[in-house]
């Protein structure tokens, strides 16, 4: 049997975080009534003229640098001509020849713990470009009805180099990129809004094999779960068709959720004659050298530099310190926590935000491929996918654990209570809830001595050598303490009573 | 160069715009007699010189991100011929 080869590359279209149109002054907000968003320009009448939003192009800028792309002195717009109905002028502005972003490239992360390793995508371009409107096709008397208030948002086309080799790494991309655009603040990331989208261009070929096999591009796909479910069908999909002998044929497909599968779309044969040629009413965008130094100074530290100063700062490992990355929120969050916590304390608060606050987003809180995706509270509300416990509050709670307060089991159940309950002070909670750890040494040791008393036997069999025994001794403290002692000064404390 | 009766007819497909047999034929030799233009121009020899994506020499003029435009959806749609619910209704299209 033959081994396969899997071929992806993905163009994703990010809408960019501007209030107004890419050519014209219309609002972009989400959720206004058909049309009420469509100015004379977006909706085409004739005699306008698309000026161009100098914050379309500055979110340009900011992902060419980001990625390390080459930005382009001059670039240029054309016309993407296609006919339909949402439409209205019959093209597309769009860039085709002179991109404003080319080249590139974007770190992406497989595999989990120790296992896991980065890979570079290269990127082909990035290119500015607007939306059309939107076609409903239900229920208007066999009319289909349009609403234009989408058409002229500004989008980024990202479009990748073929170079993932899985649904996996076409998956790792993906999130490496919606991070990437939120990090930097040119797209909301609202995959359900629609504001990130990809495509994916999918082909087989068998191993060892340099040319491409036929592609098939999956179209519109608005969620991670739901690009991999599609491309592990097509993969095995093509494969199939190959090996039964029939070759594949160049298309655009839809996935369909409900079935799984991946299906042509009816196109015509000249469906793909766009007939580009640069828009004669714009004239050529130009970026100085000055103006990308401006925005390269404004930038954020990014993600890729961000994870190598916590490995050499904090000691983290390079999976702790990537996943502390993955998103913007979950980053600032990890290093305000630090700020209050203290930098000697950055390991535990790095492990107390891996697995104790993660591990609480849940419910509606990651994305749906099981990664948690953080976002702050904002303006006193917590967002669905909110860490509902401050950062200063989980570097107090840490704080309290490394000066012998509480202990560990203590202080996870502060974390719950903290999490779900009221808003509280940490202390308070300590407090309300018993948590204290026993660290007077006089009461431990009248427990102590109780329960030597009453556990002769252990203490014979420890005396024996059992070193089980010892723990018994420990467990009986323990609970006689009601778990407020400290593990630690119980087995030094027991040690020197049953040494001496 | 030359096109061929199919070759105006799928340009008019392309562009939804119907021709008759006799529009069909007349509009193939005003495209003959452009393209003639265009032979002419593509003559001329271009090595070394930028490709110049516009007539006039000056760079684009960009617009401060500012919502400026408000509601004039009743007076849009009064121009349509068919609205329903602020949508404008089209003919069926499912691709």
């Amino acid at each position: 049997m033959k081994s396969w080869e899997v071929v992806i590359g993905l163009e994703t279209h990010a809408q960019l975080r501007t209030r107004s149109k890419i050519f014209s002054g219309s609002s972009v907000a989400f959720g206004a009534e058909p049309n009420r968003q469509a100015s004379a320009v977006d909706i085409a009448l004739p005699g306008v003229l698309p000026v161009l939003n100098r914050e379309a192009v500055l979110c340009a800028i900011k992902f060419g640098l980001a990625v390390n792309g080459n930005i382009a002195p001059r670039s240029v717009f054309a016309r993407k001509n296609y006919f339909y109905p949402d439409l209205p002028k019959g093209y597309q502005i769009s860039q085709f020849e002179l991109p404003v972003v080319s080249g590139g490239g974007l770190a992406i992360r497989l595999g989990q713990g120790d296992e896991m390793r980065e890979k570079l995508v290269h990127l082909t371009r990035a290119h500015l470009e607007e939306d059309a409107g939107k076609s409903l096709h239900e229920d208007f008397h066999g009319k289909t009805g349009i609403d234009l208030n989408r058409a002229g948002t500004p989008l980024l086309e990202i479009v990748s180099e073929p170079e993932m080799r899985s649904s996996a790494e076409a998956v790792a991309y993906a999130k490496a990129l919606h991070a990437l655009v939120q990090w930097i603040g040119i797209c909301d990331g609202n995959m359900q809004e629609g504001s990130f989208r990809c495509d994916a261009n999918v082909s087989v070929r068998p191993l060892g094999q340099k040319e491409f096999g036929t592609r098939r591009e999956i179209k519109n796909l608005n969620s991670f779960r739901f690009m991999q479910q599609a491309i592990d069908f097509e993969v095995q999909w093509q494969i199939n068709e190959i090996e039964e002998g029939r070759a594949i044929r160049q298309a655009t497909v839809l996935f369909d959720p409900d079935s799984g599968e991946t299906r042509a779309m009816r196109s015509k044969e000249d469906a793909h004659d766009y007939r580009y040629f640069p828009d004669p009413d714009l004239l050529p965008l130009e970026i100085t050298p000055g103006w990308i130094e401006e925005v390269r100074a404004a930038l954020p530290e990014l993600p890729q530099a961000m994870k190598a100063r916590f490995e050499a700062d904090y000691g983290l490992s390079a999976y702790d310190a990537a996943t502390l990355t993955a998103s913007r929120g979950m980053a600032d969050y990890f290093s305000r926590t630090v700020d209050v916590a203290g930098r000697e304390r950055a390991k535990l608060c790095a492990n107390w935000v891996i697995n104790d606050v993660r591990r609480f987003m849940t419910g509606g809180t990651r994305d749906d491929v099981g990664e948690p995706v953080a976002s702050e509270v904002r303006d006193g509300t917590p967002g669905r996918d909110a860490i509902r416990v401050s950062a200063e509050s989980l570097a107090r709670l840490i704080a309290r654990i490394t000066d012998g307060t509480i202990s560990n089991a203590g202080a996870k159940k502060a974390f719950v209570e903290l999490w779900t309950g009221p808003q509280l002070d940490v202390d308070e909670v300590i407090n309300r809830l018993g948590l204290k750890q026993m660290n007077d040494g006089g009461a431990l040791e009248k427990i102590i001595d109780e329960v030597l008393a009453a556990n002769a036997k252990s203490v014979e069999e420890y005396r024996a050598g059992k070193e089980k025994a010892f723990n018994a001794l420990v467990g009986q403290v323990m609970k006689a303490s009601k778990g407020k002692a400290n593990p630690q000064q119980v087995g030094e404390l027991l040690k020197k009573k049953l040494g001496g | 160069m030359s096109l061929t009766p199919n070759d105006v007819a799928r340009i008019a497909l392309l562009s939804r715009i119907e021709l008759s047999p006799a529009e069909a034929e007349t509009t193939r030799g005003q495209l003959i007699g452009i393209l003639g233009f265009i032979e002419q121009l593509q003559a001329v020899d271009t090595t070394g010189i930028e490709p110049l994506a516009h007539a006039v020499d000056v760079v684009q003029r960009l617009r401060p991100d500012q919502v400026t435009e408000s509601d004039r959806r009743e007076a849009f749609q009064a121009l349509a011929p068919d609205v329903e619910n602020g949508l404008y209704l089209v003919p069926k299209v499912i691709e």
